[in-house]
């Protein structure tokens, strides 16, 4: 335990602004380099409405000037900056006159729930049944199941989503199809509220959980094997100590933490899966809302939630970088 | 280490004697042999299926719409046929024909990607083991950069803005993520190389910077290199069927991604059209297994560890 020095903090706080800043410059580069005109798409929005829109050319001006791009770039480009560092995104094109911010707020706790659920259910069963790969106790059906179910740990959670939801929603029924909660069930602290939000929670967790539970499987199995040979633990088995307790005390405890640092690395991965799921389940998170802008053209949505899923992925492994050292004293922070 | 008496070798001996001829030749590895042999298979069902099968029939209404496979009946009571043999979607498209074109392209994306972010990445792992100073600076930190962000978000904004892109276009999109992870681990592996004995030799006795990287260090990244190809075109695979089913992506070209996408907008799961999605899945299913076995073989070549739990 120490101090963090300072070095070391301003190095990863320096690549964490730098991630944000450079993801949300190609953001809002790529969009400008499209021939495609968003006051356009609103304008055919309004005539799909309408019928026809009279004076055209007037109304494309002002929507131009209303998303504010008949501004030189540079402005439009600080603008857009300042604005994402307070989470205003501007106004929805397709729900006119609500803020994105506004939507990715409704949006985000239904995600950050699903994920930390589904990420705490997983590292605990991955790293176990890892660590049960490896021990010499463990009975020899567990090892020679854990291998053979590794092998569907290898397809995104998108496709086994599919199969849950196929098995168990359509055919037998036991779930609901998709959304968040019930639509009878009123929004709230009410026991029938969460209730409902569990029970349409649990296809999309499990299928999450099935499938990426063998990542910290494998990095388990391969950092228990480390640890297997190690004095310390010779001399707690020549102790005569229950072999459980060697299990969980000695070899776990000891090998499970370069796990925490390989999170950092794959949670991109994990939070683009699980937009996924939500997309196939209709759940009310950011996957839905993205893909609901996608179908629109909602530009202002779709950077808006691009944006926050690449400030969550950067923070976290923000906090992972500064929070391991704490966890584990033995490393000293290198100023590289 | 022949017994005494001639007894003729126990099956376990046997078994054992196999296991070390085996171990001798590390490359044949089983994991790494069957999921070649998956991976192949998928490539060959594409060339071979073009010669046997009507490619034609990936076409929208060249048959009956939502036909099931042979052996199956719908909810209209139709019974699949040969002329369908593994069914129809909605749009009237030989599911046959779909995977014997789709899955090949669903590869190519994947094989493409990762090559060009391979390259990508063994010129500046190199680069930035090799010069040090202001140039592994820039690189370690864009790499460093570039890691944290997830090549979906940026790609949907992408295809969003531009709309139809090709395959081609779809995996020069996706190379620009996946060059991190080499970048990373051949720099290390660089960095920890240039201290080595045999380096330190070979520079001493006057090799070309040339021949140290190619002749000297290479051989001892390959299982490295291999590992980290896979690994990215699992990684490049994943987000181009992930943009596939969020509807972007080639609009006009049958990929797997597209054809679970159809099948989900138009209900297949609710009206019992499993073929539809179901297939496209399982194939997709294959592909990661086949990628995953290829890896975990890898791992067993170049740790000799892990060997004996296997």
């Amino acid at each position: 335990m120490g101090r963090i020095p300072r070095a070391y903090l301003i190095n990863r706080l320096t690549t964490l602004i730098l991630t944000v800043l450079i993801a949300a410059t190609i953001i809002w580069i790529i969009p400008r380099l499209s021939p495609v005109d968003p006051a356009e798409i609103a304008l055919g929005r309004m005539a799909a409405g309408a019928g026809s829109v009279a004076n055209s050319e007037e109304i494309l001006a002002q929507l131009r000037a209303n998303m504010g791009i008949d501004e030189p770039m540079l402005l439009q480009y600080f603008r857009y900056i300042t604005g994402a560092l307070v989470f205003d995104f501007g106004l929805s094109t397709a729900a006119f006159p609500t803020p994105v911010s506004t939507l990715i707020l409704n949006a985000l706790p239904w995600t950050l729930g699903l994920m930390i659920l589904s990420l705490i259910i997983t590292f605990v069963i991955g790293n176990l049944l890892g660590a049960l790969m490896v021990w010499d106790r463990s009975p020899k059906l567990v090892r020679v199941a854990i291998p053979a179910a590794m092998v569907f740990t290898s397809i995104p959670p998108i496709l086994s989503g599919l199969l849950l939801m196929w098995v168990f929603a359509a055919k037998l029924q036991w779930f609901p199809l998709t959304g968040a909660y019930s639509i009878f069930v009123e929004p709230g602290w009410t026991w029938e509220f969460v209730q409902s939000v569990v029970y349409h929670g649990f296809l999309p967790a499990l299928s999450i959980v099935v499938v990426t539970f063998g990542f910290w499987a494998l990095g388990m199995r391969g950092l228990m094997i480390g640890v297997q040979g190690e004095d310390y633990v010779k001399l707690a088995e020549a102790k005569g100590l229950r072999p459980r307790y060697i299990l969980y005390r000695y070899m776990i405890r000891n090998a499970i933490l370069p796990q925490i640092t390989a999170f950092a690395l794959k949670i991109g991965l994990l939070i683009a899966g699980q937009v996924l799921v939500e997309r196939i389940f209709a759940y009310n998170g950011m996957g839905k809302l993205l893909y609901d802008a996608i179908l629109n053209q909602d530009f202002p949505v779709i950077q808006g939630v691009s944006f926050v899923i690449i400030l969550i992925t950067a923070l976290s492994v923000f906090l992972v970088d500064l929070v391991y050292p704490f966890i584990d004293p033995r490393i000293r922070h290198e100023v590289a | 280490m022949t017994s005494q008496d001639h007894l003729p070798p126990t099956r376990a001996e046997k078994r054992q004697a196999k296991r070390i001829k085996r171990f001798d030749n590390p490359w044949m590895n089983p994991k790494l042999i069957w999921g070649a042999a998956l991976l192949l298979g998928i490539i060959a069902m594409g060339i071979i299926g073009r010669f046997v099968w009507d490619p034609d029939l990936v076409f929208t209404g060249s048959s009956m719409l939502r036909l099931p496979p042979v052996g199956f009946e719908n909810l209209r009571g139709q019974a699949g046929s040969m002329a369908n043999p593994l069914g129809t979607d909605g749009g009237g498209r030989d599911v046959l024909a779909l995977i014997i074109i789709g899955a090949p392209n669903t590869l190519f994306v994947g094989l493409l990607a990762s090559l060009i972010g391979m390259s990508i990445g063994i010129f500046l792992g190199f680069s930035a083991g090799f010069l040090g100073g202001r140039t592994d600076d820039i690189i370690r930190v864009s790499a460093d950069v570039m890691i944290t962000i997830p090549p979906l978000l940026i790609l949907v904004v992408f295809q969003s803005a531009f709309g139809d892109v090709s395959l081609t276009m779809m995996a020069l999109l996706i190379a620009g993520f996946v060059w991190q992870s080499p970048t990373r681990l051949i720099r290390a592996q660089v960095l920890s190389m240039k201290q080595s004995g045999y380096v330190q030799m070979a520079q001493l006795s006057g090799a070309s910077t040339s021949h140290i990287m190619f002749r000297e260090m290479m051989p001892n990244l390959v299982p490295y290199l291999f590992g980290s190809f896979i690994a990215s075109v699992t990684t490049s695979i994943v987000t181009a069927v992930g943009l596939e089913v969020l509807g972007l992506g080639p609009q006009r070209i049958p990929t797997l991604g597209r054809t679970i996408y159809e099948a989900i907008n138009a209900g297949a799961l609710i009206q019992n059209l499993w073929w539809w999605w179901g297939i496209p899945t399982l194939l997709l299913a294959i592909i990661f297994i086949g990628l995953l076995l290829i890896n975990l073989g890898l791992d067993e070549v170049s740790n000799p560890r892990l060997r004996r739990l296997s």
